[in-house]
């Protein structure tokens, strides 16, 4: 219905976005196509076979995986030429099953592999326990998968097939699978032309079954499951249909307003509502969820009605539903909370089984209706062979073994009527009733529900004998006594009740605290632990003491390797490298109650963080059972994902570690280069100012003195230029230097540098060819300055005087290339690049002076600017110094405001 | 050096080098004072009536930069900074807070005498500001009719150039940092725009300068600004 959020054209972004993550996705996956068919015979595998023979022709990788020609010739021959992979042999009960192998398949990485029966169950041993898994695994890994489908192994059909062939097929393919697979072909055939092939024998039918079999193949129940098979086909085409408008934006995405709640109770059947659950979600293209509520009364249950129900939560799951198992007093109440916070608004319910005998007891339908009579409720019809629980609520009890309690029951009502006795003279017949009622109530608190009855039974029975007259007799003289019998059996029976019910709910309530608190100190504990030792111990202790299960972690290290285990407790069984690494390369669990390797002892859980996988947790439980709960399976999750958040936070305390001492060495380098600039500067500069001052004296200094003064002047600079080259190559190598990056004119920077060598480069020819039109580039000036008067320093010292130099840049397609040539003697040949290296000369022992880094803070110089330096041979068989630096966009210019004349 | 003796303040921590600027200033007939911190050094400007200030900016009781500025709330005197090289930032600071010119270290006696020459001159001349022309080299400037001539030919100038070249003319010596020839020229909303100051001094460079990528009167400062020297330095070429 249209509100103030009613779907307008515009699509929604987070479906936008939705869609997008999913086609990224699927483009890493594989694609998956299935041979759909109604039954068996269709020819679903000889479709695969031609549609893969296609592929073949086109180029394509394909291989079998596995094909189940039955040994029929004509399919055979279909598969032939096309390799297959061999399949594994598992032993099993004496007798060695062949099952395709996965991991030869995952190995081998064909384009494209054939797995036939999608619905196959693989034999115990086998890494997943359905082979569906394993065509999932294929697709993850991006191998293109081809299988087929029968229309009865539709999980959500499952149960319409059976009612309509009365044959329960128990390989099952979830709905999700089906519905995810990229193409679905339907291939068809009519009854007709099925039941004709199956007289011909083209059928392969499994001798042993032979008579089900073919009370399968009725043309009544062929006709049915083609309709069934076409049905469901049309389904996934009109849901492509809305998926291609979906693309066109042609309509809103997810009608939120559909979407649906399903009710499981613990009866049998809820298997039934989850399938119609499912069943209708899909048509309503809708979200669902499913739900148990465990009342009080719904804890006592027998252990099979329990598990019943986690099997229901299950399959749930399979079929694509969000679960949740929540506790409550009444189950409406919570339904419909449920429903209201994640805003569903149909509610679907068994109807349940009719009770004569409590008459006043609504349907738990017309409770939900009565309560919230916004909300939809849907009720499924139960199925004709479930029948209501005959087998009553035993009483689990905690501590004491079931007859003892009975025995202290019966032990408790004796002692009473021996308390009474005496009092019979003293007292009231009716004050000797409250004497049995107290016992009643405390056998009710301390020893449960089912001793309570005894006990109001055995009071009625002892007061009856013993107190009311004709004594010791169950005769009844009065018959206003059977009044007394009556109320005193209803209330001691409803005293019981109630005190049994409150205990054990103070019972359950206890647990789930404990729950908590071990949540909440393990969360505090963690938050203090500083190692992932410390973290591994924590965990350990606590899973022990709430799971009962040992624990051992692998942790992953930084390159995301899993390392060796920590803390493998003694007796604690081998981990399996193997397994670990799935679950950690697959971030899912593996192991024990997973569907991946289940026969492994151990259970495997991912550490999830936010930032990556922390590694895998391997549990040993004692009980595995209660791996099917799903509050046991929610708290394991909770257990991991703290410890996995802890882990992460301990990496991240070694990170900031690392970094606060990068940086104090940071701080301690800068603050050495500097106090040794300063310190070695200072006196220099001193030295050179008082060698300056000779000049200055009067009378003025003899041409000997001048000449001393200026000798001490020109070593103390030559001092100062090699303190300047060591301290900006001390920074250059610290890789730290600040680029003060400025868009200019090259011209510039080789004017300042020329000018400040005017003396040194005062007997040279200096000639500066810059070509018209250079863009502006983004240097430091200072910096690209001293690049400069480096190179041409260089060229001054090492060619004789009068020779030309020449500062030469042109721009090429990529950067501009600044060239330095001088026709002097040129450079060694082959040491070119040794030039850049620290400490070099071009010539080994030369009187020229300088220690060679003027060439290598060039190049770093250069480097830092993101361009390259290297040395030649010149035109001119001198040494030639180009370097490149990368041309960017230089920012605009105004113009300015008139060109005219001033 | 005209009458009276010229009055230089000092202001620098190591007493080596006060002792060598003392010792080269006064061989120019200048009345020198000294001071190694920034409170010594303000109570002496402020009591000596001094001509010229000479500041290292690196000292032990506060910053350099701090001391210009307060000098600058009541005194024009020229100001020369002394400071290290690679502290280009630290330059363009002082110079921005109201510095003149700058030396860096190590210098020799000449470069500083020729320096303080420069600002004394300037100081004692900025009394006839007035004045309509200006010439240097084969360069001449009319600034009051906006004509510029080189060796006798008038030469073509944007409005923006001719702004430009008449700011740094009337400032000789002085070193201008880019922030305030982009204030003084393009106004101050381009104090940004540091790359129009580089391409339009190049322009007027090919315009006036003899040899554009050697230039003589327009003088880069590398990383800090330019200078403008009205006498050519003597060319050994």
């Amino acid at each position: 219905m249209p509100g103030p959020d009613a779907p307008t054209d515009r699509p929604d972004p987070d479906a936008l976005l939705a869609r997008l993550q999913a086609d990224e996705a699927r483009a890493r996956r594989g694609r998956l196509k299935i041979f759909f068919g109604a039954s068996a015979g269709v020819g679903k595998t000889c479709a695969m076979l031609a549609a893969a023979r296609q592929q073949l022709i086109q180029g394509v990788d394909v291989v079998i995986g596995v094909v189940e020609t039955h040994g029929r010739m004509e399919t055979e021959a279909m598969a032939d030429g096309i390799v297959r992979i061999p399949p594994r042999q598992i032993p099993y009960r004496e007798r060695v099953l062949p099952e395709f192998d996965l991991d030869r398949a995952l190995e081998r990485k064909p384009a494209l592999i054939l797995v036939d029966e999608l619905a196959h169950t693989n034999v115990a041993g086998s890494r997943h326990p359905k082979r569906w898994q394993d065509v999932e695994e294929l697709l993850a890994a991006g191998i293109d998968v081809y299988s087929t489908v029968n229309v009865q192994h539709l999980e959500s059909l499952n149960d319409v097939v059976s009612g309509i062939t009365g044959i329960r097929v128990w390989e099952t393919v979830p709905d999700r699978v089906f519905d995810e697979a990229d193409e679905v072909v339907l291939v068809d055939l009519p009854p007709d032309e099925l039941l004709q092939r199956l007289r011909d024998g083209k059928v392969y039918l499994p001798n042993q079954a032979e008579r089900a079999i073919r009370n399968f193949f009725r043309k009544g129940n062929l006709l049915a499951l083609r309709e069934l098979a076409l049905r469901r086909t049309a389904d996934r085409v009109d849901e492509d249909v809305q998926q291609y408008r979906r693309d066109k934006f042609v309509s809103p995405v997810w009608q939120t307003q559909d979407a649906l709640l399903a009710c499981i109770g613990p009866e049998a059947g809820g298997e039934k509502i989850v399938r119609s659950a499912a069943r209708l979600a899909g048509r309503l293209e809708a979200p669902w969820h499913a739900v148990y509520i465990e009342t009080p009364e719904r804890q006592r249950l027998p252990a099979a009605a329990r598990d019943r129900t986690l099997k229901t939560l299950r399959l749930a799951q399979d079929l694509g539903a969000a679960t949740a198992t929540l506790a409550g007093a009444q189950v409406e109440t919570e339904a419909v909370r449920y429903a209201r916070t994640h805003n569903l608004s149909r509610l679907m319910v068994g109807q349940g089984a009719p009770r004569r005998w409590r008459f006043w007891e609504r349907g738990i339908a017309e409770r939900i209706g009565r309560l919230a009579p916004d909300l939809d409720v849907i009720q499924v019809a139960r199925t004709e062979h479930t029948l209501p629980d005959a087998e009553p609520p035993t009483v689990a009890v905690p501590g004491g073994t079931t007859w003892r309690a009975y025995a202290l029951s019966a032990a408790a009502c004796s002692l009473a009527g021996l308390i009474a006795m005496p009092l019979h003279a003293l007292v009231d017949l009716a004050n000797i009733v409250m004497v049995f009622l107290l016992a009643v109530v405390l056998v009710a608190v301390r020893l449960g529900r089912g001793p309570a009855v005894l006990a109001s039974f055995l009071s009625v029975a002892i007061f009856d004998f013993f107190f009311v007259p004709p004594r010791l007799s169950f005769a009844v003289s009065d018959v206003q006594y059977l009044m007394t019998f009556a109320v005193m059996l209803v209330v001691g029976l409803v005293i019981g009740q109630l005190t049994a019910g409150y205990k054990h709910q103070a019972h359950v309530a206890g647990s789930r605290e404990n729950r908590m608190r071990a949540l909440y100190e393990m969360s505090r504990d963690l938050s203090g632990a500083l190692l992932p030792e410390q973290i591994a111990e924590i965990g350990e202790r606590f899973l022990a003491a709430e799971m009962n299960a040992r624990a051992a972690f692998v942790l992953a290290d930084e390159e995301d390797r899993l390392t060796a285990p920590l803390f493998a407790s003694a007796g604690l069984p081998e981990i399996d490298p193997g397994v670990a690494q799935w679950a950690f390369d697959h971030a899912e669990a593996a192991g024990q109650g997973t569907d991946t390797l289940p026969a492994s002892p151990l259970l495997y859980l991912p550490l999830k963080a936010p930032m990556r996988l922390r590694g895998v947790l391997a549990l040993e439980l004692r009980d595995p059972g209660r791996l099917l709960e799903p509050e046991q399976r929610r708290l394991l999750d909770t257990f991991a994902s703290l410890i996995a958040i802890a882990l992460e936070r301990v990496h991240y305390v070694d990170v900031a570690q690392h970094t606060t001492v990068q940086m104090e060495s940071e701080r301690l380098r800068n603050s050495l280069l500097s106090a040794i600039s300063h310190d070695l500067r200072t006196p220099l500069s001193v030295l050179i100012g008082l060698a300056d001052s000779m000049f200055l004296t009067r009378p003025p200094p003899t041409a000997a003195q001048a000449g001393i003064s200026r000798q001490l002047r020109e070593q103390a600079l030559r001092i100062n230029a090699q303190v300047d080259n060591l301290l900006d190559m001390a920074r250059l190598q610290a890789g730290r230097i600040q680029l003060n990056r400025q868009w200019q004119p090259l011209e510039e920077v080789v004017g300042s540098a020329l000018k400040s060598l005017r003396p040194i480069l005062a007997g040279h020819q200096v000639r500066v060819e810059l070509d018209e039109d250079l863009p502006l580039v983004e240097v430091d000036s200072v910096l690209m300055q001293r690049v400069f008067c480096n190179l041409l320093e260089n060229a001054a010292k090492y060619t004789p005087a009068g020779s030309h130099i020449w500062i030469r840049a042109h721009e090429t397609a990529q950067h501009m290339e600044i060239r330095v040539e001088d026709d002097g003697p040129g450079l060694p040949a082959g040491r070119e690049e040794n030039l850049f290296k620290k400490f070099e000369r071009g010539e080994q022992e030369g009187s020229t002076p300088g220690v060679g880094l003027g060439l290598a803070i060039c190049r770093a110089i250069v480097e830092a600017h993101g361009g390259g330096m290297h040395a030649r041979r010149s035109s001119q068989g001198g040494a030639c110094f180009v370097f490149t630096l990368p041309i960017g966009t230089p920012p605009a210019l105004v113009e300015d405001e008139d060109e005219r004349a001033p | 050096m005209p009458e009276p003796s010229p009055r230089v303040i000092v202001v620098e921590d190591e007493a080596q080098l006060r002792r060598f600027v003392r010792l080269a200033l006064e061989t120019e007939g200048c009345e020198v004072h000294e001071a190694d911190g920034v409170k010594r050094g303000l109570i002496e400007a402020g009591t000596r009536k001094p001509d010229l200030l000479i500041l290292d900016l690196g000292l032990p009781d506060g910053d350099g930069i701090e001391l210009i500025r307060e000098l600058r709330t009541w005194s024009e005197i020229p100001i020369i900074v002394l400071s290290a090289r690679t502290a280009e930032t630290e330059k363009v600071a002082a110079l921005d807070a109201g510095a003149d010119d700058y030396l860096t270290k190590p210098f020799g006696a000449a470069e500083l005498l020729a320096r303080v020459r420069a600002h004394l001159r300037r100081r004692y001349k900025s009394g006839g500001s007035g004045q309509s022309s200006v010439s240097f080299g084969t360069v001449k400037i009319d600034l009051g009719k906006r004509l510029v001539e080189k060796n006798g030919v008038p030469v073509h100038l944007t409005p923006i150039e001719f702004r430009l070249l008449a700011y740094v003319v009337s400032n000789p010596d002085c070193v201008l940092t880019h922030r305030q020839l982009l204030k003084a020229v393009w106004g101050p909303s381009h104090t940004e725009d540091a790359h129009y100051v580089r391409v339009y001094m190049g322009h007027l460079r090919k315009k006036i300068e003899d040899d554009p990528t050697d230039p003589d009167h327009i003088v880069t400062e590398p990383g800090v600004g330019y200078r403008f020297v009205a006498e050519a330095p003597a060319r050994d070429t």
